[in-house]
């Protein structure tokens, strides 16, 4: 992966806040009675953006009622906890409740990607090789083809993949492993699987290219 | 599209990829740009290319422009 380019991404100079966010800065780093009522407002607030979150992933996700509703409470206090922490870094390079919300939705995706686990459907470790066309939308009539392209692409894993980017590959393109799911399993962050993904996807895609496979504009079989 | 050209797809990298750490870090300033003008992928092409590519931060990024465009709260 290309290093950041500070020129091209980064940070401006933290403008002024804007009223409504400044108000809100100003109450959560007070005291009292004002603080407590903003933690409530804020509270709900978050609650409200998790539960529409999770509306909007709703028929991707193997969650019912009650549990979808304990998923958003789980997500609204741990992000406003973190909201809490982390109040000194807000800049105001954004109103305060879009930056308090990226906290709800960032917890919202992890508390997803846990809850895969309840129940998973396919171990992480098995390998069925015989999916892979599947994957990647290959007519089951198309025999001879799928059975070139898992040839092909096992191959390239097999010889030019470590085994920590073979793990990673087989349990998010075989078996269909959320990113999310696997950083509670792994014991890692979705930035490194990110990496490591992205690292085999060019090493297997050059592969694929000096085999033929692959070319830069088109695949042969394109 | 066949199943090689879906593979070739996915294989491919954007060397201009800045990878998860950075877009999070930068989301809520992206997305709100993303809400009140087209400019946000010209102002951050890293960080497009990122969630072009990648699922989860992707689904984060719809999440939080949905929640910015939801009803007044």
């Amino acid at each position: 992966m290309a290093p950041a380019d500070p020129t091209a991404d980064g940070i401006c100079p933290a403008p002024r806040l804007d009223p409504g966010s400044d108000q809100w800065v100003q109450v959560l780093s007070g005291a009292g009675p004002q603080r407590e009522a903003a933690l409530a407002r804020l509270h709900d607030l978050l609650l409200r953006i998790a539960r529409g979150e999770l509306q909007r992933r709703g028929s991707r996700l193997r969650l019912t009622g009650p549990e979808l509703d304990d998923l958003a409470y789980q997500a609204a206090a741990d992000a406003l906890l973190a909201i809490v922490a982390k109040l000194g870094q807000f800049r105001g390079e954004s109103k305060f409740t879009t930056w308090a919300y990226k906290f709800v939705i960032l917890e919202v995706s992890a508390k997803i990607g846990r809850h895969f686990w309840a129940n998973p459907g396919v171990p992480m470790d098995v390998e069925d090789w015989e999916r892979l066309p599947d994957r990647f939308g290959l007519d089951p009539a198309r025999e001879t083809e799928r059975r070139e392209l898992a040839g092909a692409v096992r191959r390239a894993v097999d010889e030019h993949l470590t085994p920590r980017q073979r793990q990673i590959f087989v349990a998010i393109v075989l078996n269909g492993v959320p990113m999310d799911a696997l950083v509670g399993e792994l014991g890692t962050t979705r930035n490194a699987i990110y990496k490591t993904m992205f690292d085999a996807r060019r090493k297997l895609r050059d592969t694929l290219a000096a085999q033929g496979y692959l070319s830069d504009q088109t695949s042969r079989h394109a | 599209m066949n199943g090689w050209t879906a593979l070739d797809r996915f294989l491919k990298t954007d060397p201009r990829d800045v990878g998860c750490g950075e877009a999070i870090e930068l989301l809520h300033v992206y997305a709100e740009l993303a809400a009140t003008d087209a400019s946000a992928a010209r102002r951050y092409p890293g960080i497009a290319a990122h969630l072009a590519a990648c699922g989860p931060c992707g689904e984060d990024f719809e999440g939080l422009l949905a929640a910015i465009r939801g009803p007044a709260l």
